[in-house]
């Protein structure tokens, strides 16, 4: 006699079970089939094709009405199944039918899981999911507005199928780069860069805080830090729950899902589960293959046939509308493991293999997958890569060709790109003058000038030599900024503003690093870089930033902190003196200490105490004396002409003046000055970056001393008559110095290099240029220019850095 | 069986950045790294180095502000020419918490 077999969902993996059953033995089970959607099987993976307009319905159905018929399957779509009675063998249907099995099959799938946050029940909230869900993103277009929570596969698919409707989408994600699963953060760099081109707004590392309303309906997101995103439909795609409720209710085992063996069989032997809902060996699932898998193993079991299902290496090839994704195995970094990275920053591809004695265990490209199936297959058959490492990341047609261009990055330039800042040169031009005869660097420039004057450019024109002539020259050697890169200091620079890059994974991927994250030694460099190439505009990132950088203070041997707050010019008043008593006493300062900047240090601050202490300070007017910062430091002064009886001119009131302008800003690294009132020089100018002495006739400007490790005298820059002459050049100094040394090194290490002659003819000989520089100085100041105490101390910036996420000290030690 | 004790949300910690959690026996770090991964070591490694969650986190390393020791996160080991080991706990995320072994919180009572 034909036995009953009732299975419940008619998804993917039930579906495929079914075909696979049915081939084998049409004869042996009389199924009936259960689904609460009100149809039958079709293919989910398909649904993002049908938003896109790409696929219809129809296009995507699986198994039609007809083929239900043919092969004698009763469908009950549209209906839940109630419960079942183990006991008596019978599923009981919702409209009280009971219906007696052998054997059950469950495929409940999962359930998108919904943020628990206020408003998620509005209308207008919606998982992406079946059918329906997709028909309703359907219904957006050009006049709408969506939001998309979670930057994993489905909701890029979501917001990319949007997106091409014409629909305005921005996607929220918690994380700090998309799909952060499956892509390391140079991958998810180049996905995001291709999602903006395609007009979606993306924001990572953005916390969802509500779901805001009107009429019961969605009219927002509202993140934590207050902005108010408008929507007309809000996509939740934040994962997926087995659904395991009915197994639940009925007693079989269940973990995170359904608990099944390696025959598909629930901890009851005539029921078993496939799909979304199983939970196989600790592990459940989300993708195809496997599930396909679990179905062959349970069409055989039905048949009482041996068959075992076995978890294997998965890989995600994806494509995100036209953007090329793979990714598989384990590619964390870790003790023991090797990268291997090649960028070809004018393709926008990115490939990186992480091997650990000698094989691969993961992959991630982006860009260009074509070779992905090799590299699976490595990973998969664990095969020693040993023999061909040198060329292993060029994919299976390279091996036993040579590596990979250095060049690239000065190659994919445009021959309008800016070479020599200092005498206007472009790449077109050099190239030019080597065509011309031009063959050494040398040559280079005398013809074309470039390189000529300060000489940071050399690096670059030796590249485009090297270019152009190939093998005939030989590339002078040069100090690399770290291992993560071959390009010097000189070169990054000049490429950040060439190329206009804005953010640490885009100058990593443009030119071409080699570690896939950088280290502590490349990033704060890339940091400073960005902070001064482009100001006003959100470059900067803390966690790329030494910790002094970072909070505001000094860490100090023990952990503790200092504060110092600033005294402009080294003038101080009683109410800011009886303010730094109050707040020594209490805050149990152990140490207060008069520095040589001219100012007071409070040392051995608690950390979590920071913002306390600089709230009190700010109360009494004061503000970050930055004493920590590669940054501006302190201008100190001796007494001048209003006390002093040498004194020639007011060197207070002109330090005053000076750091007033100048506190705030960021440099390669720390930078002190001093206004001395006559020759005496008791403000010690002539040992600082920006040293000014002040004589009858004027101001003596002086640069480039030392008194550190190297003691150096600084050396005359030029002598002016008036105070904002004074001013006018320490700015453009300043900014020369920015825009131009290499990060941690002094202005006397610059100078050194690029010459004092060639600072004078920058500054001195062209005062058009020096108008220019402190006009870029004062530009970058008015968005520097924040007392990061007050940030930190009344608007709860980077609260994080100042408390413990938690503290298990108070509890009883049972 | 391992038990474990919920510090947290995976949103409390910055992509790159790193905690405390304050303990009888000391001061442990939790880091976020930049591939969503999550680590908890010792913020001090003898009087060697420390305190880590100081530091410049990148790769799955931490880079000490003292001395530029850099630690793999995953082992606690020390890199480069540098040799140790700073104290690593078991952690674990779940639906979006952060667990950590209450061995590091009883462990070291329990040698005294």
């Amino acid at each position: 006699m034909t036995q009953k077999l009732i299975i419940i969902g008619a998804g993917m993996a039930t579906g495929r079970a079914l075909e696979q059953l049915l081939e084998a033995d049409p004869n042996a089970y009389d199924v009936t089939l259960f689904n609460a959607e009100p149809r039958g099987n079709y293919n989910r993976i398909m649904l993002s094709p049908v938003l896109s307009g790409d696929k219809t319905y129809a296009e995507i159905v699986t198994h039609s009405a007809e083929w239900y018929e043919e092969n004698g399957v009763t469908c009950r779509f549209g209906e839940r199944v109630a419960n079942v009675d183990r006991a008596r063998k019978v599923v009981i249907a919702e409209n009280g039918d009971e219906l007696p099995y052998d054997k059950l099959m469950f495929g409940t799938g999962s359930n998108p899981f919904i943020i628990p946050m206020p408003g998620h029940d509005l209308d207008g909230v919606i998982a992406y999911r079946d059918l329906e869900d997709t028909e309703l993103m359907m219904s957006m277009d050009d006049s709408n507005k969506v939001v998309v929570i979670g930057g994993g596969l489905l909701g890029l698919e979501a917001a990319a199928g949007m997106a091409a409707r014409g629909v305005d989408v921005t996607v929220v994600h918690i994380m700090g780069h998309l799909m952060e699963r499956q892509l390391d953060e140079a991958a998810g760099y180049l996905l995001r860069k291709a999602l903006v081109d395609k007009g979606i707004t993306v924001r990572c590392q953005a916390n969802s805080k509500q779901i805001l309303g009107e009429n019961g309906k969605v009219r927002a997101l509202q993140l934590d830090d207050g902005t108010e995103l408008p929507c007309d439909l809000l996509v939740m795609a934040v994962g997926i729950r087995p659904n395991v409720k009915l197994a639940q209710d009925i007693g079989l085992a269940v973990g995170k899902g359904i608990h099944v063996d390696d025959q598909m069989l629930t901890s009851d032997p005539d029921i078993l589960a496939v799909g979304e809902c199983v939970e196989h060996d600790g592990a459940i699932f989300g993708l195809v293959a496997p599930l396909y898998d679990q179905a062959k193993v349970a069409a055989k079991t039905l048949l009482n046939e041996h068959d075992v299902f076995v978890q294997k290496e998965i890989s995600t090839k994806l494509k995100v509308t036209g953007c090329d994704l793979f990714s598989a195995g384990d590619f964390a970094e870790g003790e023991e493991r090797e990268d291997i990275v090649f960028r070809d920053p004018a393709r926008g591809v990115y490939r990186r293999l992480v091997l650990q004695d000698n094989k691969i265990i993961g992959a991630v490209m982006y860009g260009d997958t074509a070779d992905s199936n090799w590299f699976f297959g490595m990973i998969k058959d664990g095969t020693d890569i040993a023999d061909m490492r040198e060329t292993l990341i060029f994919g299976p047609a390279y091996q036993g060709g040579t590596p990979m261009d250095p060049l690239a990055a000065v190659a994919a330039l445009p021959d309008d790109a800016e070479i020599c800042g200092c005498n206007g040169i472009s790449k077109g031009q050099i190239v030019a003058a080597i065509n011309a005869g031009a063959d050494t660097l040398d040559a280079v420039k005398a013809t074309s000038k470039a390189g000529s004057s300060c000489g940071s450019c050399v690096g670059l024109v030796a590249q485009v030599l090297g270019l152009t002539l190939g093998d005939e020259f030989k590339m002078p050697e040069k100090e690399t900024v770290c291992k993560c890169t071959d390009l010097s200091h000189d070169e990054v620079r000049k490429l950040i503003v060439a190329k206009e890059l804005k953010s640490i994974p885009e100058v990593m991927q443009e030119l071409d690093w080699n570690s896939p994250g950088g280290c502590h030694v490349c990033r704060p460099a890339l940091n400073y870089y960005l902070v001064c190439a482009w100001p006003g505009e959100e470059v900067d990132d803390g966690k790329s930033r030494f910790i002094n950088e970072r909070v505001h203070a000094n860490i100090q041997k023990d952990g503790t902190y200092s504060v110092v707050p600033r005294m402009l010019g080294g003038i101080t008043t009683p109410d800011e003196l009886r303010a730094i008593a109050d707040a020594a006493d209490k805050f149990n300062v152990p140490t207060v200490k008069v520095t040589g900047g001219q100012r007071i240090d409070l040392l051995g601050i608690k950390k979590e105490d920071l913002p306390a202490i600089w709230y009190d300070l700010g109360e009494a007017g004061m503000m970050s004396g930055q004493a920590y910062a590669k940054g501006l430091r302190t201008v100190k002064t001796c007494v001048g002409s209003d006390h002093c009886r040498f004194g020639t001119q007011d060197s207070t009131g002109l330090g005053i003046k000076i750091e007033s302008e100048m506190w705030g800003a960021w440099s390669p690294h720390k930078f002190k000055l001093a206004v001395s009132g006559c020759p005496r020089n008791c403000a010690e100018s002539t040992c600082k970056d920006l040293g000014i002495i002040c004589v009858d006739s004027g101001y003596q400007i002086l640069v480039g001393g030392a008194a550190g490790l190297d003691l150096l005298e600084a050396e005359l820059l030029v002598t002016v008559a008036t105070e904002q002459e004074a001013i006018d050049v320490s700015c453009a100094f300043y900014q020369l110095y920015r825009e131009g040394a290499q990060y941690l090194h002094r202005p006397y290490k610059w100078i050194a290099k690029v010459g004092l002659d060639w600072v004078k003819e920058q500054i001195v000989d062209d005062p058009e240029n020096c108008a220019a520089l402190a006009e870029r100085f004062r530009y970058s100041q008015q968005f520097y220019q924040v007392d990061p105490w007050a940030e930190r101390a009344r608007k709860g910036v980077d609260a994080h850095e100042f408390t413990p996420l938690a503290d298990f000290t108070k509890v009883a030690a049972e | 069986m391992t038990d474990f004790i919920d510090i947290g949300s995976i949103t409390d910690i910055p992509v790159q950045g790193a905690r405390l959690v304050r303990t009888a026996q000391g001061d442990i770090a939790v880091f976020r790294t930049a591939s969503g991964n999550f680590y908890a070591v010792d913020e001090y490694f003898e009087d060697k180095a420390g305190p880590l969650s100081n530091g410049i986190q990148h790769g799955e390393m931490v880079t000490d502000p003292m001395r530029n020791w850099v630690f793999d996160l995953a082992t606690g080991e020390a890199q480069g020419a540098d040799e140790g080991r700073v104290t690593t706990y078991e952690l674990k995320v779940e639906d979006g918490r952060i667990l950590l072994s209450s061995a590091a919180l009883v462990n070291q009572v329990a040698a005294e």
